[in-house]
């Protein structure tokens, strides 16, 4: 049994140790925000926060993750509202088919949580690890930067401007 | 049947109403034209496929098209609550399903609106009108007297009648009328609707086949070789049975799959099978750069795509010359390929990401040799597919799994080394253009050849499926066949727009492609547009003309003018700088197979002269839809068109050895990242009230292409005629 704390619930569960973190949030938890893309760490749409950082959960086996703090898109928000980046991509309408966003969000969510100030090179090179094949990248990143201003900050030197 | 639960999608049952059949005259301005009916309303006529309302007034919208990610549903919905006088939230829309949706073919093509949305419009014209009758006939009035809005029809001395009560005294059951009028005002075409798809994809929702879950499924993984091209040596399948978890190894002549009771026990088992090793199947590649094979390999078919007529060209004139090529490019959807299936009373159920329903059941009913009847499909979003990806080939696995496993739900995804290795890619391609120029510059001859592999290899039948070639005994191969024009496949958008005289083109259509291709987002228009709208350009260099100008001076459509107009304007094409020293603005215009949306696209480079890096400080793009429905959906077509044809022009080549394919996962198949974006994209879309709805999710592929390969020429004052622009290409050129 190894013991871990997703969104904030403490589980005891029976996966086997080398079964990677991402099988075991959607299979046994069922949650449905961190997505099966590569299994390589290549892709970002696995993307989860291990005690404040990101990392790809198809690559962590469940073995190594005694008593750590896992965060996924699902426990971003509060009070049973979506969190700040959730609210944002809806506003923006950044996405297409959606099946990156999970991972962008998380991503983003763990640059504004250590910095809600970057610059917009600062943001792009922060989201370079997760891709998106649909092209949503403008409105994405237009997703971050209304966020950051939610969140008490703001991304700075921004080229674009909405049209 | 006990069915796991659909995502998002609720069960309930429809109703028809009544059967009294109301006829109904009408006069003002009509949908169709020539007394036929629009868009799918032909294939299906009767009202009620479309649109059932029950005796609640709770409205069905039935569609046989499928969201792809692309904002269908909500198109659909608007389209549907404003030509009913209803709010958006009183429709509840069914997509693609055998057993309950219209045979719509494939949602493919940039066709969803100009097909299904023009159907839905029409028949929710008719469906008002008819309700309208029902009032007035209860009220003795004319029915031009009634007002029909907010889900009710009101009468001048105030009364009204709900459209359930109206819906209880009518039939639907009945044939469409070609001629009936539109509402007046538009309440909800034309506005940004928020995409009612995307609050489930930003909260953690189940909004993907992926996310399908239900109690006692099981989990399966298909077993093959590293690629199209390859197949496992003898697998060693005792080794895997007694794995734990693993409940059954399925294999059907070389068709091999595992079960087992979770995901990550299926894939310990199959990566355990894979360990035996593969070969290649068949020949080895003789050429592999495919665009050369395709170049030298016998031409199955050589067909017209156009013959403008005009004089010969002068024998003074100025001939130019340029070959441009595609290697072969991948869909690469981020999710890989999933299916869910349920084999129950010798008959199954597949949840499916496929963009044909009704073929792919087809295709099913032959590998598992089972009546149609026997075989439903249900479309369930899936990741973003771009064309033919593995969704059928996964759902065929899926199938051939649930059948040895019956009464227990299977879910099968590909891994991302299977999507990468056995997805059909989009084929590798040449175009070969000359034109003379006369002596004031204009255009006196042109002729178009271009050879590709097929474009079109979706399944319709057992041999189109990767499963249905392995099983014993296997199914004949399904064969690509050209696509005719105007749409054409390797042809589409071989036509130029542009008023030339003394004009040909010619389609070399090969097949068997030495690899396997089929539908890639926009065909062949890609690469016929970049070659085209590249060699504009180097036309209007030729004869010393701007080359906005030089086509402005080639072009008779209004509309083609105007977006061009408005793109110049918007992006300031007077006022950019002279090009060179790694600095340069590029532009391109098509329209989709003309008969599409019209776009252009105008662009600036900043290139990096150590790393032979562009940087794209910013995009302008004009679209002209046709009546735009939701003008942010458009927005967001052309940008991610934009983007990801960029991707493609400056990072994508699949690579192969003589064996098999080398492009397997994304280090080995780059694509663009956020450090490689525009720094910023403006798209403009005009709206043109009761014009049909022009398709738009394939319109700027091309043009951003072109543009793009325009900016790196006037920034290099070299041109790059073979995609992709890779650093090394842009550097080479710089230093020579």
């Amino acid at each position: 049994m190894i013991g871990l704390t997703v969104n904030g619930v403490a589980y005891q569960l029976e996966a086997e140790p080398d079964t990677p973190l991402l099988y075991v949030l959607r299979n046994d938890i069922g949650l449905n925000g961190a997505k099966f893309g590569c299994g390589l760490g290549q892709c970002g749409a696995c993307t989860v926060l291990l005690d404040d950082k990101p990392v790809y959960a198809c690559l962590l086996p469940i073995g190594a993750l005694q008593g750590r703090k896992v965060r996924t898109l699902e426990g971003l928000g509060k009070d049973g509202k979506p969190g700040p980046l959730s609210q944002a991509f809806e506003a923006e309408q950044a996405a297409q088919c959606g099946y990156c966003i999970a991972g962008m969000i998380v991503r983003a969510q763990a640059l504004l949580e250590a910095n809600n100030r970057p610059t917009e090179a600062e943001l792009r090179a922060h989201m370079a690890p997760n891709l998106c094949r649909c092209g949503t990248h403008m409105r994405i990143l237009r997703a971050i930067r209304r966020a950051a201003v939610a969140m008490g900050g703001g991304v700075q030197n921004v080229a674009e401007q909405k049209p | 049947m006990s069915a796991p639960a659909r995502p998002a999608l609720s069960r309930r049952g429809l109703l028809a109403g009544g059967a009294l059949v109301v006829a109904f005259s009408l006069g003002g301005r009509a949908l169709g034209q020539d007394g036929k009916l629009p868009g799918n309303l032909a294939r299906s006529p009767l009202l009620d496929s479309w649109i059932r309302v029950d005796a609640n007034g709770r409205i069905t919208v039935l569609t046989g098209k499928a969201e792809l990610g692309q904002g269908l549903r909500t198109a659909l919905i608007q389209i549907a609550a404003d030509e009913l006088g209803v709010a958006a939230s009183a429709v509840e829309l069914i997509t693609a399903d055998t057993a309950r949706t219209p045979d719509e073919g494939l949602t493919a093509g940039s066709r969803s609106l100009q097909d299904s949305g023009t159907a839905i419009l029409n028949a929710a014209a008719n469906v008002r009108v008819l309700l309208a009758e029902t009032a007035a006939w209860r009220w003795s009035i004319e029915p031009e007297q009634v007002e029909m809005r907010d889900g009710a029809a009101h009468a001048p001395d105030g009364q009204t009648l709900s459209y359930g009560e109206l819906a209880a005294a009518s039939s639907l059951h009945v044939m469409a009328r070609p001629d009936v009028p539109r509402r007046k005002e538009r309440t909800l075409i034309g506005h940004d609707l928020p995409r009612i798809d995307i609050p489930a994809k930003v909260n953690g929702g189940p909004a993907y086949l992926q996310d399908l879950r239900t109690p006692g499924m099981l989990h399966a993984r298909v077993v093959r070789g590293p690629s199209d091209g390859t197949r496992l040596k003898e697998a060693d399948i005792a080794a895997v049975s007694d794995m734990e978890g693993v409940i059954e190894v399925v294999r059907e002549g070389a068709f091999l799959a595992v079960v087992a009771s979770s995901e990550w026990r299926a894939i310990k088992a199959m990566q355990r099978l894979q360990e035996v090793g593969w070969q290649r199947a068949g020949n080895p590649l003789a050429d592999t750069d495919i665009r050369q094979a395709i170049r030298n390999l016998p031409v199955a078919e050589q067909m017209p795509i156009f013959d403008y007529p005009g004089p010969p060209a002068p024998d003074d004139g100025k001939v130019v010359n340029a070959t441009y090529t595609r290697p072969c490019l991948m869909h690469g959807s981020i999710g890989p390929s999933c299916a869910v299936a349920l084999w129950e009373d010798d008959g199954l159920t597949v949840w499916t990401h496929s963009q044909g329903v009704y073929p792919l059941r087809k295709a099913l009913s032959e590998l598992l040799r089972l009546p149609l009847e026997k075989v439903r499909c249900i479309h369930v979003e899936g990741s973003g597919c771009y064309g033919h990806n593995g969704a059928d080939d996964v759902a065929a696995d899926a199938a051939l799994v649930a059948r040895a496993v019956p009464n227990q739900p299977v879910r099968l995804q590909w891994m991302r080394e299977q999507e990468h290795g056995w997805e059909p890619m989009g084929s590798a391609m040449t175009v070969e253009l000359q034109a003379t120029l006369d002596k004031e510059g204009r255009i006196a001859g042109w002729q178009h050849d271009v050879w590709s592999g097929g474009h079109n290899a979706r399944p319709t039948s057992a041999g189109g499926l990767l499963a249905g070639l392995e099983v014993d005994p296997p199914f004949p191969r399904q064969r690509l066949r050209p696509l005719p024009m105007p749409e054409g496949g390797g042809a589409r958008n071989g036509n130029p727009i542009y008023a030339l005289p003394n004009a040909r083109g010619t389609f070399h259509f090969v097949e068997p492609a030495p690899v396997r291709v089929s539908a890639l987002r926009g065909l062949g228009a890609q690469m016929n547009v970049f070659a085209i709208e590249s060699f504009m350009d180097e036309l209007a260099r030729a004869a010393g003309a701007d080359p906005v100008a030089f086509r402005l001076d080639h072009l008779h459509d209004d509309r083609a003018r105007q977006v061009i107009e408005m793109t110049t304007d918007r992006f300031g094409w007077s006022k950019r700088g002279t090009g060179g020293n790694g600095r340069g603005a590029g532009f391109a215009f098509a329209r989709y197979k003309n008969l599409a949306a019209y776009c252009a696209v105008a662009l600036e480079v900043a290139i990096e002269r150590d790393s032979g890096r562009i940087e794209i400080p910013r995009v302008t793009a004009v679209v002209d839809s046709g009546e735009a429905v939701n003008p942010d959906g458009i927005r967001n077509q052309i940008e991610g068109g934009i983007v990801q044809s960029l991707s493609w022009t400056i990072h994508e080549a699949v690579t192969f050895d003589s064996a098999h394919r080398l492009s397997f996962d994304w280090s080995a198949y780059p694509i663009t990242r956020f450090t490689d974006l525009p720094g910023r994209i403006d798209v403009h879309v005009i709206d043109r009230p009761r014009q049909p709805f022009l398709g738009t999710g394939e319109a700027s592929q091309g043009p951003a292409s072109a543009a793009l390969a325009n900016a790196v020429a006037d920034a290099l004052g070299q041109r790059l005629r073979d995609m992709p622009l890779s650093p090394e290409r842009v550097k080479a050129a710089w230093e020579s």
